[in-house]
Formats: C-alpha cells, structure tokens, sequence
C-alpha cells in the first residue's frame, strides 16, 4: 500500500528489490523540488529578495529538521554535502590527514570509507588497520580493542550497516570502547536512516555521515554531523562563495559552522528533497518501518532457503536490509542479467565492496535489499524469476 | 554454424547472418537462452592461458583472450566464467577469427550496432564487449607490426 506514495511505481511493473543502492522518492519529495525550481527558485544566504528570503528560510528549516531528526544538540553540527561518500572524503582530506597516524575500519566496509584513507596516505601497515569480522560478517570486538590498545588516539570509520550484507555494527558499544582510548569515531550511515533510527547524542558519536538519496530523498544530496567540539579544528578541504565572513586580498577570515564547511552553492532542491524525505518517514514511523522490514527480510531469506544450491555469507541476526547470496556453480551476473529481463531488479556484483568479497573468496553476489514499501508480491515474483533464471543456466 | 563453418564468409556476411540469427526472438529471455547456448561452442581455452596478463579490462565477468596467428589470419580464443559473457564472446570470436591484422584494423569497431546487440547488453556490460574489441584490435596491431 506504500507504494501509492511513489510515483516509480506507477510508471513501472518493475519488480524493484535494489533500495540499498537507491530507493524510490515519494511524491512530496519531487514536488518540493519542482516547486523550488518553477516558484521560488534563488540562491540562498546571499540576496534579500522574497523568494531568495523563502529558500534561504525552507533550505535553514532542513538543517534545523535533520538536526532534530538524529537528535543533535545545534544546528551548526548539520552540514550539507552531496552524500556519504563527499562527507568521508571531506572529513578525510580536512581533519583525519593532519591529526591522526592511525585510521581503524571494519572489514565490511565500500570503497566511500576505503579509498578516502588510501588517498591520503593510509594502507595496511601504514596507518590503515582493519578489523575483522567472524564466520558469520559479525565485528571482532575484541580486535577492535586490540588495535586500540596498540593504536591510542586513532580515527576510527565504521559503517553502521553493511551496504553489501545488511549487518548492523552495534555501533554505541563500539563508541564507547574507542573513546575508552581517545578515539575519535566516524560512522557511515549510507544504510541507515531508511531502515532504523539514528540518535547522534545517544551513540555520542563524533562524526556521523547521512544519505539523501537511499533514504527517500533525491541523489546528490546528504549531510554529516560534526560534534561541535571539532569544529575549529577542521581545516575546510575547499571553501568559496559564502564559507567567508571578511576577505581582503591579504587574507581570509572564515564563518563559523555550518557555512565554512558549505562552499559555493549548495544542492538547494536537493537539500529541500531531502527534508521532504524526512519527513516523510517520519510519517510512517520507525516502528512501522522496521515490523514491515523484519516480516519481509524474514519471508525473503526462508523463501530463499528452498531453493537448491543457495549459499549465504552470514546469519540475519543483527541484520537489515540487504541480503547477500549466490548460486553454486552460477555466475552472479548472468543471474543478474536473466532477474532483469524477467523485470526484476537486484544488484549483482561486488556492491563496491571488493576487499570483504576477496576475503569470503568470491567475486560478488546477487543482492537483494528492501525497503518498507517493498511486500511479499515482490518477494514471490523474485523467486519465480530466480527459479526461472536458475533453470535456464543449468548444465 | 561453428566458427569453422564461417572461414569463408566474409566479415560483412557473417555480422549479417548473426543479425539475422538474434532477430528471429522477439523474447529477450529467450534471446538470452540462444546466446547462452552459442556460448557452448567455444573451443575450450586451455586453462594456462587463464591468467592475469590476458584478461580483458572493463569486462564485469572474468574473460580471457589469446591470440595467434595461422597462414596471416589470426585465431583467437577465449573464455569467461560466466555463461552469457561467454556467448557474447563467442559472437565476437565468430566476427573476427580468421581475418588478417589488416582487415580487423580496417574494421568498425561499433560492432554492437550492427549486430543489434546494444539493446540487451547492459551499459555495464557495453564497456566489457568495447574492452574485448579494444584487444581484438591490440593484438591485430602487433601482429601487423610484426609482418
């Protein structure tokens, strides 16, 4: 019934089981951007004329949303970005590189919190640890604290769902223990805000990045808390148009957050979709969300379980989301391309997470991920079309 | 018909025969299946050439290339680990085994057009097929290099 709110669906029979690479936006969040691009578009925080006035109002009315949203403490620890993986990057290049020898991830983690750490100088055995995970993808808490113990005063970057396998890293407990060892955490949280709540004063967590466009809202477009108490040790990676309080051709004086971290114009419709999106799940409830998820991701891997050859990577408990698999003796990709042409829509590949498929000794997997619009209709012609597909790559 | 079969075609004729084989399934599965099947007759590669240096890049699946020259036209072969890839190599194998260096350097490499096959070929997968012409034409340049 959810999926009345969603256009996509209206315009498609596609069979859309791939949410935790994007999920379809609801029909509030396309209007408010079509209404900023044909009522009141302007720039924002710059001219003072009433419709810049308004999208300067409804772009602020976002930050002090999403700030209550997650339960921050002040709208200053909000700051926009095009997503997750600019956030990283963002925190990387302007605080981690000169303030830490030592950054510490999990081995579950994509390329966004992999790459951002090679790129300013850190590999294994070079200031990149990683920890490892048990037979069943959970985190080694006690490896964790090993390194910690070896490795005091570290960056820590964790994602808080894995995008590949749906596990949840219990994250709060993980916080404490890095900050036992004055740790500073950074959580990823591309996965999360479409599935479970997200409390930044509860898990006191010192950074944490947000995703626009795989919770509801428009691509582009995402956010990440600074806990107030690193704000002026952050050295903006690129500053411009309206990061600035003075300017003299000797030098530059700075704004303080959010507006020194916001350079140039900003995602404006994608920062109001986004607020949309909020709302809108809001509207539906976590609780509601997370039964609906639960029953489905439960449906999914017993309906899964039929069938012949199926070989998983982990266990469900402490899961979410997404779920991983392949076929034995089948390439995931063919199983991909035949899911396709029978209008079903899931991700087959390494969901750019390379190192944890080289460690489980494979390529990729076929990856099905929900969403709370999602039902059992979905499931089913999933596996009618999986069962189909099977059939035809058989010897 | 096997790759054997179509020495004496010309490159245009066997594009056109392919074609024409793809066009008789208006059902994309069922176009699917027939590739799958095409895929069946690859000579087997002997797995010593299944390594690194003769992958080919951009492929999204694992596909080995080798190639070697008999009587001035060049043989290829080739493998994937995945079964429609394999087929689509076979396609490619078809069109271009048993030509000269010069007539695969004097040839459109926008081969998909013509065999219709941008349609079922994810963009994913276009940039694998482009990689496999790509080293179709590297190897065709060296050996013309080589005489």
């Amino acid at each position: 019934m959810y999926k009345e709110s969603f256009e996509y669906f209206e315009n498609n029979n596609n069979v859309y089981l791939d949410n935790a690479a994007t999920t379809q936006k609801p029909k509030q969040v396309l209007e408010i951007m079509h209404d900023y691009y044909t009522k009141y578009c302007a720039n924002t925080h710059r001219s003072n004329y009433s419709t810049a006035n308004k999208a300067t109002t409804l772009f602020e009315e976002s930050r002090i949303y999403l700030k209550d949203f997650i339960n921050a403490k002040e709208k200053e620890e909000i700051i926009f970005t095009k997503g997750v993986t600019e956030s990283i990057n963002f925190i990387a290049s302007s605080y981690v590189k000169d303030n830490f020898d030592t950054v510490i991830i999990s081995s579950l983690e994509h390329h966004s919190n992999i790459v951002p750490w090679h790129m300013i100088g850190k590999s294994v055995d070079k200031g990149l640890c990683v920890v490892n995970c048990d037979e069943n993808l959970n985190f080694d808490i006690k490896h964790f604290e090993d390194l910690l113990k070896k490795h005091p005063k570290s960056f820590v970057s964790l994602t808080h769902i894995s995008n590949a396998f749906g596990k949840i890293l219990p994250i709060k407990e993980i916080i404490a223990i890095a900050h036992k060892y004055d740790a500073v955490v950074m959580v990823d949280g591309a996965q999360t805000l479409a599935h479970i709540s997200v409390d930044v004063q509860d898990l006191d967590v010192d950074f944490y990045a947000l995703s626009s466009h795989k919770s509801f809202g428009p691509t582009g477009s995402g956010a990440i808390y600074i806990k107030e108490k690193y704000h002026r040790d952050i050295r903006p990676y690129q500053t411009g148009g309206a990061t600035i309080n003075d300017v003299t051709f000797e030098r530059s004086i700075l704004l303080d957050s959010p507006y020194r971290f916001e350079a140039g114009t900003q995602n404006i419709a994608g920062v109001l979709g986004f607020y949309e999106a909020l709302k809108f799940i809001k509207s539906i409830g976590y609780d509601e969300i997370h039964k609906k998820e639960i029953e489905l991701y439960l449906y999914l891997k017993k309906e899964l379980h039929n069938i012949e050859n199926v070989e998983f990577y982990n266990d469900i408990t402490h899961s979410i989301g997404s779920l991983s698999f392949n076929i034995k003796g089948m390439n995931h990709e063919d199983v991909g391309i035949l899911l396709d042409k029978q209008h079903v829509q899931v991700r087959c590949g390494h969901h750019c997470a390379q190192p944890i498929m080289k460690h489980l000794g494979i390529e990729g997997t076929i990856r099905v991920s929900i969403a709370f619009y999602n039902d059992k209709y979905d499931i089913n012609k999933f596996i009618i079309a999986l069962n189909k597909s099977i059939d035809i790559l058989k010897d | 018909m096997s790759i054997n079969q179509r020495i004496n075609q010309s490159l245009n004729q066997r594009i056109e025969e392919i074609r024409n084989d793809l066009l008789l399934f208006d059902d994309d599965l069922e176009k699917y299946e027939y590739i799958i099947d095409l895929g069946k007759q690859l000579e087997k590669l002997d797995t010593v050439h299944e390594k690194d240096e003769n992958l080919v890049q951009g492929c999204t699946s694992k596909v080995w290339l080798v190639c070697e020259q008999n009587e001035k036209k060049l043989i290829f072969q080739a493998n994937s680990n995945a079964k429609i890839v394999k087929g689509l190599v076979f396609i490619l194998i078809t069109v271009f085994s048993n030509l000269t260096p010069q007539e695969i350097l004097h040839t459109d490499i926008n081969i998909l057009k013509q065999l219709n096959l941008t349609e079922i070929i994810t963009p994913n997968r276009q940039s694998g097929v482009t990689g496999m012409l790509k080293r179709i034409k590297e190897y065709a340049l060296a050996f013309d290099k080589k005489g």
